[in-house]
């Protein structure tokens, strides 16, 4: 091994290189193309990964939805059609029986499912928006990011029913001057004042938000509306080790035996399973950087391959050389870590310009794609894949080199020097 | 110096054996300088490979420098070449990508000189053969005679206790020839030990010994009057 720490080797392998640089650089190229195309489509499969992941952010993983519809099967004296509604009341049946919940959240809302918006109004300006009576566990499940001094409503908002709102971005453009501070100020909501305590930046964690949405606390919104213990709908999330496809039919088979539907009615209750759905992107998002680790590998054995090819060629180009340099005293072993050392040489130098270049396509698309809606964000291949990949290419190179090597010393020096 | 005994070679050409040496003796003293000369399949060539170690012989014993050389690995063979031998082709055999110095350094890259040493030796000789202004050109860039002078200072660079020149002048004009002749003619005077393949009857005289082969064997040994190159020059 002493050979390769030293210099003179590596100026002889430099030497041999630097000089036929038309040869070196096609050879070069072959590999440094697997590269990059590894890197490059690896970082973007991370990028997507990560785009998915942060257009989830808003949201808990493992979270679900959950409302009521009207049934399809006649059950115990019950006609089929006959239309649900679920109480606040399902609540505590729900806790009891499902201990792989963790927040459970009752929402009513007035406006989204198309009866009329509520209308909200302030001095002179006045608009219609959707109103949704929350439990303040539901920041728990949707973050709701809240503007600089403003707050979420709270515990205390529910225990009172005060008459406090949350307002989305559009409210306040609405129904606001624009240098006017909205906090501590009283709106209007179907004739009812309500002081405004946060302002909510619009992120879309389920259908029917928008950003010009009015949260009240879930307490007032009964008092308001008069909706005794009806409520529009769950929110519910489960601990993040729970099967959230369990947890759904879980939550359905307690919602049918309280409101006595059929075990087996499929229509009655209705769902949207962000967690399956997320699991089926995230799966997505694996299969395509497994595709492109195949992809990339498959790139790089081919670049190697050809560097072997070239190689293989240029021995047989420098045949005299060799034989040349073996009646000065090169052993055997000599010539054949000439070749070795050239094939890695050439394999790693074209493996880090690959990789430099890949990096810079991947801060070029990150730097493209930054401002649209696009699931794409910070594209990055672990260090571990990268010095991975150098490492899979050294071994490729010296693998390959060994047959180039092999036959420059199969060749005797007399028949290599006789070669006219 | 050498010493071989009863050397025979042949080779196998499909069904056909080939006996090219069929038992040479012969003896060189230090400080010698020995034409081999004979006609084309006479087997000078085979004599001078096996001498170089490039080759070896079916049987017989060849000492040099009081050293038995038999059993050779190709390791061995390259390490003893390395110590002492020192090749002159007549296809000169320089490495086209190096220039006039790189390629008289590189036997002493073989014995693992450090690069500065390595450049400064090489140096030296190549202001030896005349070549020292020429010493960064590639090969390309020199004419057939002072490639081989370049060769030659290659050669003689590993210090090795023997030359062996294959035909040296074969791929030369007179003058140019010559010209090597008196170089090597030099060497010798310094009391280096040359062995020349030839088939040249001028520069065989310009030798101190000349050994006939015909057919693989010595038909004879005489020792000759030389005649000095610079004469010509």
């Amino acid at each position: 091994m002493r050979f390769l720490f030293d210099k003179n080797t590596w100026q002889e392998i430099y030497g041999s290189i630097s000089k036929n640089k038309v040869r070196t650089i096609i050879t070069v190229v072959g590999v440094l193309w697997g590269i990059f195309i590894y890197i490059t489509l690896a970082g973007a499969a991370k990028g997507m990964d990560h785009g998915f992941e942060k257009a989830f952010e808003t949201i808990a993983r493992n979270s679900l939805f959950v409302w009521a519809q009207s049934t399809s099967m006649p059950h115990e004296g019950f006609k089929t059609g006959r239309s649900i509604q679920l109480k606040v009341g399902d609540t505590n049946a729900l806790r009891n029986k499902i201990p792989e919940l963790q927040y459970i959240a009752p929402i009513n809302v007035k406006g989204a499912f198309g009866d009329s918006a509520a209308t909200a109004v302030h001095v002179d300006k006045s608009g219609s928006y959707t109103v949704w009576g929350f439990f303040p566990v539901y920041a728990k499940i949707a973050t709701k990011k809240i503007y600089d001094n403003g707050r979420f409503i709270n515990k205390e908002d529910m225990l009172q029913a005060r008459k406090v709102c949350v307002i989305g971005e559009r409210t306040q453009q609405e129904l606001f001057d624009k240098n006017e501070d909205p906090l501590g100020k009283y709106i209007r909501i179907d004739n009812v004042y309500f002081q405004v305590v946060g302002v909510h930046k619009f992120s879309q964690s389920m259908p029917f938000e928008t950003d010009g949405d009015i949260i009240i606390p879930f307490a007032t919104y009964k008092k308001l509306y008069n909706t005794g213990n009806n409520i529009a709908f769950f929110s519910l999330a489960a601990y993040d080790a729970a099967d959230a496809v369990a947890v759904e039919k879980k939550i359905k088979d307690v919602l049918k035996n309280v409101h006595r539907v059929h075990p087996e009615d499929e229509r009655a209750f209705g769902s949207v399973n962000i967690g399956e759905i997320f699991n089926q992107i995230m799966g997505f998002a694996e299969g395509i950087s497994f595709l492109s680790l195949i992809v990339g590998l498959a790139t790089i054995l081919g670049g190697v391959i050809g560097i072997g090819n070239i190689l293989l060629i240029s021995v047989k180009e420098r045949t005299k050389e060799l034989g040349v340099r073996r009646a000065l005293g090169a052993t055997p072993r000599e010539v054949r870590a000439l070749i070795i050392m050239e094939s890695v040489f050439l394999t790693l130098v074209a493996g880090v310009i690959g990789i430099i270049l890949g990096a810079g396509v991947l801060a070029l698309i990150n730097a493209l794609t930054e401002d649209i809606d696009f699931p794409y964000s910070n594209p990055t291949v672990p260090i571990p894949y990268v010095l991975g990949a150098l490492l899979v290419m050294v071994i490729l190179g010296t693998l390959i080199g060994l047959i180039p090597a092999q036959r420059a010393v199969s060749i005797k020096p007399i028949d290599a020097l006789r070669e006219e | 110096m050498i010493e071989i005994k009863d050397l025979h070679k042949s080779y196998t050409m499909g069904s056909n054996v080939l006996h090219v040496l069929k038992g040479i003796n012969f003896k060189a003293e230090d400080g010698e300088l020995v034409a081999i000369m004979g006609s084309s399949g006479s087997g000078k060539s085979t004599l001078l490979n096996i001498l170089g170690m490039l080759d070896e012989a079916d049987s017989g014993e060849y000492t040099l420098d009081g050293v038995p050389i038999r059993d050779l690995t190709e390791t061995k063979a390259a390490k003893y070449r390395n110590k002492f031998l020192g090749f002159v082709f007549q296809s000169f055999n320089l490495i086209n990508y190096k220039n006039a110095l790189e390629n008289v350094a590189l036997p002493l890259y073989y014995q693992r000189m450090p690069r500065k040493e390595r450049h400064d030796k090489a140096m030296k000789y190549l202001e030896q053969v005349g070549l020292k202004e020429w010493a960064h050109h590639l090969p390309s860039e020199l004419s057939g005679g002072q490639k081989q002078r370049v060769a030659i200072a290659r050669a003689m660079a590993a210090e090795p206790k023997l030359l062996l020149a294959d035909e040296p002048t074969g791929a030369l004009d007179s003058t140019t020839s010559y010209e090597v002749m008196d170089l090597i003619q030099k060497i010798n005077d310094a009391g280096n030990t040359i062995l020349v393949v030839t088939h040249e009857e001028d520069i065989a005289h310009m030798c101190k010994r000349i050994i006939h082969l015909r057919d693989g064997v010595i038909v004879k040994d005489e020792k000759v009057e030389q005649v000095r190159a610079s004469a010509y020059v």
